[in-house]
């Protein structure tokens, strides 16, 4: 762990001596819980219909496969008439592209987005490497299989998949979303512990919380 | 029964608003030869917001801020008339609202600065922090071109300024002031968060700014107020220098060709920083103010 | 390039020689006057930038390559240096007063091979890898797919086709040698 992230006792400007520690300060250490849904049948139906036709795709290019995002925005395929756009923030953001293999170094930044982002929120894996490594099977530094780290809702094969095959995901994936079966956050919360256990396993310099939001 | 007319005008506003962005936004993509959105995509994306089952917050001024935000496009809308000449539709409108409207176009900024400072996120400090230097160069000019105005009426009603510009197109101030209007229109072209001039809010700039981390609600509020916001504001253009609406389709009609001017400037022209727009501002558009005062 | 080693082998023992091209070559130096080599490049001979510095493990010979490429702008010209280190204990004299960023590639090989530049700034943090634990992943006596296998769990499934007979199979199917 960085040294500026350890509990330390530091000194004001004032003279007092007061007791740091960065991660319980800066973070909120409460863990995910499960977000049944909440309305009746019918409201649910409509809400899971406007979360199917408002995809916000957080703008974080993990691998190679995020230059197979920009032409989506461009006149040739233009997601944004499917309701699909690109937001810079998590915050925002329901719907994490993991654009290619994923690095460990990668990874620790995904997870917390993906924690960042409120829920339901939705994965989708895309290219070869997010389903069983890719080319990268046998890479020292990227993992294999992203739904042990994350509940993927969708995966999209390919090295790499054209922008075609992303819209076509996009669309399987509302088909999910009205569905009412993609509750990928749920999943999480439920199988936190599992999910941790899992991340910390391939991140050996674990310097944040466990749960960022 | 002033307000349930007033809550219609906000009905009707707010529709208005949602449905006139979406296609301005949809112009603005066939420009790039785009098909664009969907133009009921502005209600489901608010739909979406208010459906997320999660969200968090960072204190009270957080929750404050979209309400600000919201609380200064509504009071905008609702103490200037909507319709010359309707009871109904006259909305709260009193002998002194002109000042009233000025205040309440920058009320919504100051909210916003509240709220995103007490997000803590630097990128809200720094979004906040340009939106208020090119906020407060812009709406100089629209304050002086106001001023003319009210000084040319000799009232700081907006009913009587309207009912002065009746009677002919040439009777607008358009026509009776052309320099106030100049300087109030490269005011607007500043306000309206469109090129050259949303560097604060643009998404490829330092992450969208000052509602950084705004999400769910609070984020459909501020959807909310930013489809009721420019039309309002329109609304105060409209009946300062162009006459005013008679009617609803005229209304309509009126603010989507003034908001189209903000609209064609901006799929033309690239966008400013911060500091060329302000130079932009206090070069072109404060010297016209100035000189619309001088000579009234 | 000729004229340039026939009068650096004037002030310094210099070993084998290379010339690729026209405006490329190396040479082999020994590790102990490389820096004073160095900055006679950088100085008098024009040699002002570092475009790279990486290495090279010869694990049978038990010894790391260090490659130092020179770049003369106003000649055109690359000139790359070849030093020999052992590869146990592998240490080397830092060059970064000589440029910065020499600082950086030192860094990545402190990582990446285990070699160790006495001095260096920074030297110690993570470049790349992030709390890596294992031998550095670069050398060669280090098993990359065991390492795999042992840490990131596997989808079954997976299997491996050799393509080019895979793709005579799909195109010519049982019909052999066209």
């Amino acid at each position: 762990m960085k040294e500026e992230l350890l509990k330390r006792i530091v000194k004001t400007p004032d003279g007092q001596e007061i007791e740091i520690d960065p991660l319980r300060d800066y973070y909120c250490e409460a863990g995910p819980t499960v977000q049944p849904p909440a309305y009746t049948a019918i409201i649910e139906k409509l809400f899971n219909w406007a979360r199917s036709e408002s995809l916000w795709i957080l703008g974080f290019g993990t691998g190679c496969g995020a230059i197979e995002m920009r032409p989506l925005m461009t006149p040739r395929f233009d997601a944004y008439r499917y309701g699909i756009q690109w937001r810079p923030t998590p915050r925002q953001s329901n719907l994490f592209v993991i654009s290619g293999y994923l690095s460990v170094k990668t990874l620790k930044r995904v997870i917390r987005s993906y924690e960042q982002m409120q829920g339901p929120k939705y994965v989708v894996g895309l290219g070869s490497c997010t389903i069983n490594g890719g080319m990268y099977w046998d890479s020292y530094n990227t993992i294999k299989r992203l739904d042990d780290y994350l509940p993927v809702d969708v995966y999209i094969a390919g090295c790499m998949p054209r922008p075609e095959a992303l819209l076509a995901g996009f669309e399987e994936l509302k088909k999910i979303i009205r569905a009412g079966k993609a509750e990928g956050a749920n999943q999480y919360a439920a199988n936190f512990d599992w999910y941790k256990a899992n991340q910390k396993s391939v991140i050996h310099d674990w310097d944040m919380p466990d749960y960022n939001w | 029964m002033r307000i349930p007319w007033a809550l219609l005008t906000l009905f009707i506003v707010i529709n208005y608003g949602l449905l006139m962005t979406a296609l301005v936004q949809k112009i603005g993509a066939r420009v790039g030869r785009r098909h664009g959105i969907p133009i009921w995509q502005n209600y489901i994306d608010m739909l979406k917001n208010y459906a997320l089952r999660t969200s968090i917050t960072h204190g009270v001024m957080f929750y404050l801020g979209p309400v600000f935000r919201l609380s200064g496009g509504v009071g905008l809308l609702l103490f200037v008339p909507s319709i010359y000449g309707s009871e109904m539709f006259a909305n709260f409108s009193f002998a002194g609202d002109l000042i009233l409207a000025l205040y309440f176009v920058f009320f919504g900024t100051l909210g916003m600065a509240l709220g995103a400072a007490e997000s803590g996120h630097p990128y809200s400090a720094i979004g906040i922090t340009r939106g208020l230097s090119q906020m407060t160069a812009a709406e100089l000019p629209f304050a002086l071109a106001v001023f003319a105005v009210a000084l040319q009426y000799q009232t700081l009603s907006v009913t009587e300024i309207v009912a002065a510009q009746q009677g002919g197109v040439l009777h607008w101030t358009l026509f009776t002031n052309p320099l106030a209007v100049a300087a109030a229109m490269m005011s607007f072209l500043g306000s309206m968060m469109r090129p050259p001039f949303d560097v604060v809010l643009a998404p490829q700039e330092i992450p969208i700014g000052p509602p950084t981390e705004y999400h769910s609600s609070f984020l459909a509020m501020m959807q909310t107020n930013r489809a009721l916001f420019p039309v309002a504001k329109i609304v105060v253009y409209m009946n300062l220098f162009f006459g005013g609406a008679g009617s609803w389709p005229e209304f309509f009609l009126k603010v989507f060709l003034i908001y189209m001017v903000s609209a064609f400037v901006g799929v033309v022209f690239p966008r400013f920083r911060v500091e060329q727009s302000i130079r932009w501002f206090l070069i072109w558009a404060v010297p016209l103010g100035i000189l619309a005062v001088v000579l009234v | 390039m000729q004229q340039l080693y026939d009068t650096l082998s004037q002030r310094f023992s210099l070993g084998e020689f290379t010339r690729q091209r026209a405006d490329l070559a190396f040479i082999t130096v020994g590790a102990v006057r490389l820096h004073a080599l160095l900055r006679h490049l950088r100085d008098q001979e024009g040699f002002t930038h570092l475009v790279l510095l990486t290495a090279v493990d010869w694990l049978e010979d038990g010894q790391f390559q260090l490659t130092y490429l020179l770049n003369n702008r106003a000649k055109c010209q690359d000139l790359g240096l070849r030093v020999m280190i052992a590869r146990d204990n592998a240490s080397m004299e830092s060059i970064h007063d000589l440029w910065a960023a020499a600082a950086t590639y030192q860094r990545e090989l402190r990582e990446m091979f285990g070699i160790d530049f006495p001095g260096s700034p920074r030297l110690m943090d993570d470049f790349i890898l992030e709390g890596w634990n294992a031998a550095p992943p670069y050398r060669r006596d280090f098993d990359t797919l065991e390492y795999a296998r042992a840490t990131y769990r596997e989808r079954p499934g997976r299997e491996t086709r050799d393509p080019a007979a895979h793709m005579k199979q799909q195109l010519y199917g049982d019909k052999g040698d066209v």
